[in-house]
This record gives C-alpha cells, structure tokens and sequence, in this order.
C-alpha cells in the first residue's frame, strides 16, 4: 500500500515539476499547432475522402507487408541501393556501424528521424568511435542539452527560445550573444554547416518509402535532410517497415495529410522524392573541384542503405488490437489535440521514445508493456484526437487495451478494501484505485439507498485521508453528493400522478422527427430504423448512474422537456453502460456491462422507442464504443436508436414540436417565461460529443430559444470522469481546466453537458454550473 | 482551368508560401532574373526554347562556388497549383545543390508546366521516380520554428523567387 501511495505521490510531485517547467512551452507551441490543423484541414475540399484512402492504403500495405517487404528488396537493388531487414536495435545498430566503419567516416549528419531515436543510434555510433550530429534544429537543441524529445515532430517543442539561448551561451559561449530565434538559428546553422560539409555519411529517417520504385519521401522544412544526403557520398536511410507503400503513387493522399495534420502547414516547405542514388552529382568540399557527374553505376555514385527496423513491428501487426497503431504517420495530431498533452508535454505522457496518445501502442509494441505504463494513464479516453487522426487510427482505444493488459498483469493487494463494491470481471491483482472507479455504479447505488449517511462519511476527513491513502482520490476533489431520492423514484411518483398524460395533452401531432434530425443538419447520417409509425413517439430516457443518482436535476427537467414536446417517456432500470469500468481499461467487465445493456433495451427498441441518453460519455458508449464491446449488429442495433438529449430536442422542433413549450430568453415568445436577465449564455460542451459532432445540437436549440450562445474552444475540461479524481492527477486536471475558466471569465451564466464537465467548472468557477437541459425545460 | 488561370491559382498559393513570384516572356527573361540575382550567382543550364542564363551565372560550380554562392537559379520541372509549390528535379547538372545552398533561390518555370493538384502532381512524379530521378517538392523558403519563432532560412533558402515564362 505505501510503495503504491508513494508512487502515486511521486508522479504527482512529476507533474508538477512539469507544469511549472516544460507546460507554459508546450501549451504555445501545441495550441498553436492545433488550431493551425483546424484551419488547414477546413481548406481541403474532401477532407474525410481523403482519410478514408489514406487509411484504406495503409490497411493494404501492412496487410501485404511480407510481399512488401520483398518488392523493396527487389527494386532498390535493382537501382544499385543495399536493403537490410534488422529484427531488432541492437541489430540495426550493428548494421549502420559497419556501414560507418566502411566508409571510414569520421563524422555522421543527421536529419531528424524518431526510428533512429528509438534504436538509440547515436550511442551505437559513438562507440564505433564516430561523431554524430543531428542537423533537425530541434533535435541539435535536444543533442546539446542531452536530452530525449518530448515531441515526435517538434522535439524541442518545450523550450522556448531563453532556454535555447541560456543553453547555447553556457555550452559554446559564443563571442557575440545569441539573443533573437534568428540569431539562434543562423548560429546553429552556420555551426552544422561545417559539421555537413566534413560529414562521410548522412542519415535519415524516411516518411513513406514506396515498394515498387524504392523512392523515399523525406517530409521536411529546414532543408537539413536535403543537405546531409547531397552532401555526403553515403546515404543511410533507416526506417520502420510499417513506412512501406505499396506504389509511389499511394503518396499522395499522405502528402496533403502530414504537414497539416501536424504543424497545421497546407504543406512543409520541403517534400523530398529519393530513388537512389539518384543522379546529382556527389560534392567533395575538402578538394577544389565538385566531382563531375557520373553515369549511373560509376564509381562516384553515392552508396545507398536502406535499413528496415522491425523491432516488434511484426508482433504488433499480428496483435488485433496494436496493428491500427502501424498505420500511424507520425503526425502529431494526436498529441497536439489532447489537452494532457497540451500542459504536460511528452517527458510526462510518453515513454522511452514515442510520446502523446499513439505512443502507448508504439511503446508497447518495440519496447514492451512496462514502457507504455508509464503513461498510458495520462489518456482519459476523451476521444479528441480520433477525429484528428489523418488515418483514424482510434487512438482511446488502444490506450484502453494497453490499460487492461497492464491491469492483468498489475499483482494486487487489499482487495479486500472494495470487497461488495466490485461485481465486476477483472481478475485480481487490478489496482485497487481503478477498480474503485470502475465500480462507479456499484458505489452510487449504495450512496443513494445510504444517503445522507454516505454523503456525511465521505464528508468526514478521516475518511477522505484514507480514501486518499489507499485508494488514491484526492481529498481535495469534492465528491459527488449521492441522493436519497433517485431519477427513477421521482419519476415513479411523477408517473403516477400524471406526468405522461401532461405531455400527451401538449402533443405536437405526430413527432416523426429525431430519426431525421442528423439528416437535417447534415451530417448525411439518415436513418428509419427507429420510425414509430403513425403512434406517438415513445422515449426512454437512460438513466445513467449519475443521473440517476447525483445529477437527478437534470434528469427531471429532461423528462419534462421531452415531455412538453409531446413525447411519451420511460424511465425504467437499466444497466450502466459500462463507461466507467472502460476507462479504467476493465475491458471484460464493460463488455459484460454492453451486453446487459443491449438485452435491457431489446424490448423497447422491439417496440420502436428511441433511447434519449442525457450523459454524452454514455451516448458515446451507445454509438461508438459498442462496436468495440458487441456483436456489431448488436452495437448497430444500439446505436441506430439512441439520441444525445438535445439532438433529440432538436430533432423535435425542427418536425415542427412548438418552442413555447420550453423556457425562452425572450418572454414574449415563452409560455413558460424566461427568467434569464440576460439573453447571454457559456456553453461548453462535452468532449465526446464533440468528437461525435454532436454539440451543434444544444447549441442550435439555446439559439432557437433566443440565447446569444458563446462556446468553448478548449479541447477537454481536463476532468474526464475519474481523471480529476485521482491524487496523482488532480493538479493536471485542474491546471487543463484552467484554460476553460479563463474562456468562461465574466460569463455569468455557464452550462455543460457532461456530469464531469459540470463539477469540473463548478470546482473552478465557484459557482454552480448546469446541464442545459435544466436551462431549458419549463418548471 | 486554362493554362492562365492555373498560372494565376500558382501565383496566389506561392506568394501566401512566401515566395516572390514573377511573370514574363522569353524575351524579357534576360532582364528580370538579372533583377533577382545577387552576386555570386550558381545555377543549372535552362531547358526552355529561346532562354538561357546570363553568363555571371556560374553553371558549373565547385563545392566552394556553392557555399559562397548568393543566388543560386535553376529550373523546375513543374508546378502545383493548388500548394505553391514547384518540383525541383536532381539531375546531373546539379539543380539540387544550386537551389539548396545560397540563400536566395530562383526558379524558373514554364508555364504550360503548372498542374492543378497533388493527384497531378504526384502523376508527373511518377514519371521522374520511375526514370529513376530524384525531385523535391518546394514550397517557399527553408524554415524553422525550432528555435522558439519561426525563422526563415533554416538551413536552405531565405529567399524564393519563382520567374513564369507565360510563353513557354
């Protein structure tokens, strides 16, 4: 127990450090880059088209890699080039040596490449006694201050230029003082200008190499990599095999994809197309004379080395759930839309080479589960990233299948602590804080029957320093408080005195409209399956485990609201959907949890009911997460029927239910008055039901009801269900949400949809912060 | 698109990229790229019909030529409308180096040479890879931002020109 809290405070104490160092650098920088993506990826006409092929290419290329593999052979030997295949790093490494050692180079040029970072290259090469200069200004910075990137594109990304500049006086103490980021790069480029033009060998990486002509694209804009190869007579080009690409032409979606997936570049000033050798002349600096050109083949010619790593590649490519990680182009887009990143940095949320969100399948597959452990928990699922992704590579996912592996290979100990807390499938051994969270479900039922005792206990400090010890909540995290009265015991009563025959008597005719309600905002998701016919509209409203529990304000005046707008409403028992024990990657238990869900539903969608679901994580869990966890006709089944409440809302009004049903900001066009004093509302939407492209909905509806609506730009709240709870993230969470607060200063009326997201700002806002719904339902 | 109208998508894309972008005749080439070079100048010799380079342009540079060398011109393949960005072919005659080295370069392109997209574009590389040809995809000058801003002129070229002969 104390090793555990110990480390527990221990990556706290790290975080920390982090923040205050390395964060106030990354968040510019990836913020930066992040919004630069948005507005570059908005200038492509056929953005998701061209997902879609760049994902089918590379589906098709690790499919074929064998064969690949084999082509490559074929073609760069046939132009006069080497191949070698090194199963791991310490063979890779042996093979660039001896290529070092034959070509008697005293010093190597190198453009960034994190392949090599992952073989540790530069220490094999120093101890074959030859000196090694990485040319990427980033990585010269890293080189000099030794140390690891914290970025796969922008390895420096977290020092800014003072640090560079401190850095770069106290190691080569230059005679004039490198102040400006121009005066640092000219003095860095004049420095491994000598080191280019005494260099033997150049090194690269490569982004794409093309099976059937051996042409490697080197995605650049320094020019460093174009330098080190034209200026050295050996070329040394080391990749995954996971970089191979079945024909040139297959490029060509990824050329448009990279640069503004990453930086947010339409395109990097360089991209660079090698079949080598190739035909420009090789220069010699140290004679007078450039060497005049050769015929291809002649003596002059650069010596070509391709190096395909696999170093695990193969084992992923067989794992079911890592393979998705091979298609990754290394973009970033994934580190710089998740707002962990943003604050931390990847000397927080990386492991020994690869950082950000994909690192987790990377780490796992070359350098095993230990080094994914490290970070693996800095995902909190919140799926920002997945839409982000140039190949739609599910990103969570991954995490979340690292985290169960991880989880059953953890040995526990007192277990006995979440005894009766834990129905749950995991074998033992789980961490104790995760099983605890997992069990959410478990552990709101039993608040609610003990309320108010168990709001009380949770209250008493003694029982907060030892949830604290032991289980790892933060004690300075306010816990959820447990109602005695639940969602569905209030609706039971509401029922019986008459709140279905309300709703019917203010019925709108005949509510065909939620079914086409994604059709009708465009999002070409049209669907009949949940069509009623010419009866009413039957709703059941999920009444998840916070709803039900805790947040039953908003779970009342959703069932009012629906209501209003002539829908018939169901509150019945229904399982959790299985979120929490997910995001703490118990995989088998969420499936266990999928499945009881779609058996609970089968009869209401039998009998043509739509699920309205007020938690966004939970409708995500309905509608992407299933597909994970069920059958997929099962999962389609699911998600085909269920709506996130104010899609639902808005689906109603736009078939024509009457606004006036709903508390407006303008008194005039509202039966049920508006109490708001100004027509103002902040509204902040939940992660997950941005990423499903749900947001617009509330958004839309707050409009029609004559809200002046300002939203969030932030990517996440940082709070993500039990992140901000754990002791060693709550400093995280709340340095993330930081950003959310500062968005929301001055706005005087604040709504969010997620259970999360809502403590989350309340906790920073000092003020109670609501669902929508709450907002909007008349009284 | 017509030729004129490619040329003009090309003009708007490669000066958003940074890059200087010039249009005349065969005839008036002569005197607009001796505007645009500042001495010494390397380079590698022009494929288009009726245009050559003036005789201060050293066509057959030394490594020392190169890094002394202040403008370096040469020609390019073609052009991507849509990205600005010009296709820099490495043959024997040393395009490469003479576009990467000084610190300004100048591209000359014909401008029957200018495809609409990448789809087009990556086509018309496919013939130069599948001949074995080597060719860079250049879209305005080196930078960095690496060193906290972004600075231009990282280690290839501060400055792009892009001269368009509209009769080539």
């Amino acid at each position: 127990m104390s090793g555990k809290s110990a480390s527990r405070e221990e990556k706290a104490a790290r975080i920390r450090r982090l923040l205050a160092t390395e964060g106030e650098s990354v968040e510019r920088n990836t913020q930066g880059f992040n919004r630069g993506r948005y507005e570059a990826v908005a200038e492509l006409s056929d953005y998701e088209g061209l997902k879609d092929e760049a994902r089918a290419i590379k589906e098709d290329a690790i499919e074929r890699l064998p064969e690949l593999i084999e082509r490559v052979r074929e073609s760069v030997e046939a132009n006069g080039g080497t191949v070698y295949l090194a199963e791991d790093a310490a063979d890779a490494n042996r093979y660039v040596r001896e290529v070092v050692r034959d070509a008697d180079a005293e010093t190597v040029v190198k453009s960034k490449s994190m392949t090599t970072e992952e073989l540790e290259v530069n220490d094999a090469l120093a101890e074959a006694g030859a000196e090694v200069w990485e040319t990427d200004l980033g990585e010269f910075v890293l080189q000099v201050a030794d140390e690891a990137p914290s970025h796969i594109v922008a390895p420096a990304i977290h020092r800014s230029e003072a640090d560079i500049a401190t850095l770069f006086e106290e190691v080569f103490g230059p005679e004039e003082p490198l102040e400006t980021a121009d005066d640092l790069t000219r003095f860095a480029r004049e420095f491994l200008a000598e080191k280019i033009r005494e260099a033997d060998v150049g090194m690269t990486g490569a982004n794409f190499v093309a099976a059937d002509t051996g042409t490697l694209t080197l995605v650049t804009s320094e020019g460093n990599a174009r330098k080190s190869v034209a200026a050295t007579d050996t070329h040394v080009a080391v990749a995954g095999v996971e970089k191979l690409l079945p024909t040139f032409e297959d490029v060509a979606p990824f050329v448009e994809l990279i640069g503004r997936s990453g930086t947010g570049q339409s395109i990097t000033s360089y991209v660079t197309f090698l079949t080598p050798p190739g035909d420009a002349p090789t220069m010699e600096f140290e004679g007078e004379e450039t060497e005049a050109a050769s015929e291809v083949g002649g003596e002059n010619d650069r010596e070509f080395h391709l190096v395909l790593v696999d170093n695990g590649r193969t084992a992923m490519r067989e794992d079911d759930q890592l393979r998705e990680t091979l298609y990754c182009i290394r973009c970033s887009a994934c580190l710089n839309s998740c707002a962990n990143f943003q604050h931390v940095g990847g000397h927080g949320f990386g492991g020994e080479t690869y950082s950000g969100g994909i690192a987790t399948g990377w780490e796992a597959g070359v350098h095993g589960l230990d080094s994914a452990a490290e970070f693996n928990d800095f995902c909190t699922g919140c799926t920002r990233c997945v839409n982000q992704c140039p190949v739609k590579i599910d990103v969570p996912w991954i995490n979340t299948v690292v985290r169960d592996r991880l989880n059953r290979g953890a040995e526990g100990n007192f277990d006995f602590l979440v005894e009766g807390l834990t129905p749950d499938e995991e074998s033992g051994g789980l961490d104790l804080q995760k099983r605890l969270f997992g069990n959410f479900p478990t552990l709101a039922k039993l608040g609610s029957a003990t309320a108010p005792v168990s709001n009380w206990l949770a209250r008493a400090p003694g029982v907060r320093a030892l949830a604290e010890r032991t289980l790892g909540v933060d004690a300075r995290r306010e816990l959820p408080e447990f109602r005695r009265e639940t969602l569905r015991k209030w609706f039971e009563n509401w029922e019986s005195r008459g709140g279905r025959t309300r709703g019917r008597g203010e019925r709108v005719g005949r509510a065909t409209g939620a079914a086409d309600s994604r059709a009708g905002v465009g999002t070409g998701d049209a669907r009949t399956g949940a069509e009623t016919g010419e009866s009413d509209r039957e709703a059941v409203l999920y009444p998840d485990p916070y709803t039900n529990h805790v947040a039953v304000e908003r779970g009342k005046a959703a069932v009012r609201t629906l209501e209003a707008l002539g829908v018939s409403v169901r509150v019945p028992d229904l399982p959790a959907s299985g979120r929490a024990p997910l995001s703490q990657g118990m995989v088998a238990t969420a499936e266990a949890r999928a499945s009881a869900v779609a058996d609970a539903l089968a009869p209401h969608l039998d009998a043509g009911r739509d699920v309205v679901v007020v938690e966004p994580s939970d409708l995500a869990m309905f509608r992407a997460d299933y597909r994970n966890l069920l059958p997929e006709s099962t999962a389609d089944r699911v998600a085909e029927a269920s709506y996130e409440l104010f899609e639902y809302v808005y689906g109603l009004l736009e078939n024509g239910a009457d606004p006036g049903a709903l508390r407006s900001a303008d008194p005039d066009a509202s039966r049920g008055a508006g109490d708001a004093s100004s027509n103002r509302v902040a509204y902040h939407a939940h992660c997950q039901q941005r990423t499903l492209g749900l947001e617009r909905y509330t958004t839309a509806v707050l409009e029609r009801l004559s809200y002046d609506v300002v939203t969030s730009d932030v990517e996440c709240c940082g709070m993500a269900g039990s992140f901000g709870y754990k002791l060693e993230y709550y400093e995280l969470s709340l340095d993330v949400g930081e950003d959310l607060r500062e968005g929301f200063a001055g706005e005087e009326t604040v709504l969010a949809s997620g259970t999360s997201c809502c403590e989350q700002l309340t906790a920073l806002r000092d003020d109670e912060t609501r669902h929508p719904v709450e907002f909007v339902a008349p009284r | 698109m017509t030729t004129t109208d490619l040329v003009r998508r090309f003009e708007r894309e490669a000066t958003d990229a940074g890059c200087e972008v010039r249009r005349t005749s065969a005839e008036n080439f002569r005197h607009v790229v001796s505007e645009l070079l500042e001495p010494p100048a390397v380079g590698a010799p022009l494929p288009f019909d009726g245009v050559s380079l003036p005789e201060s342009v050293e066509t057959n540079p030394t490594a020392a030529d190169l890094e002394a060398a202040a403008t370096g011109v040469t020609p390019v393949r073609f052009a991507v409308a849509d990205y600005g960005s010009v296709a820099v072919e490495s043959t024997a005659a040393g395009e490469e180096a003479a576009s990467l080295f000084p610190a300004r370069h100048v591209a000359v392109l014909a401008a029957g040479d200018v495809v609409a997209d990448m789809p087009a574009g990556i086509e018309r590389l496919g013939d130069v890879v599948r001949a074995g040809g080597d060719a860079v995809l250049a879209t305005g000058p080196s930078a960095t931002a690496d060193m906290g801003e972004l600075v231009l002129g990282a280690h290839g070229p501060r400055e792009v020109c892009v001269v368009v002969l509209e009769d080539r």
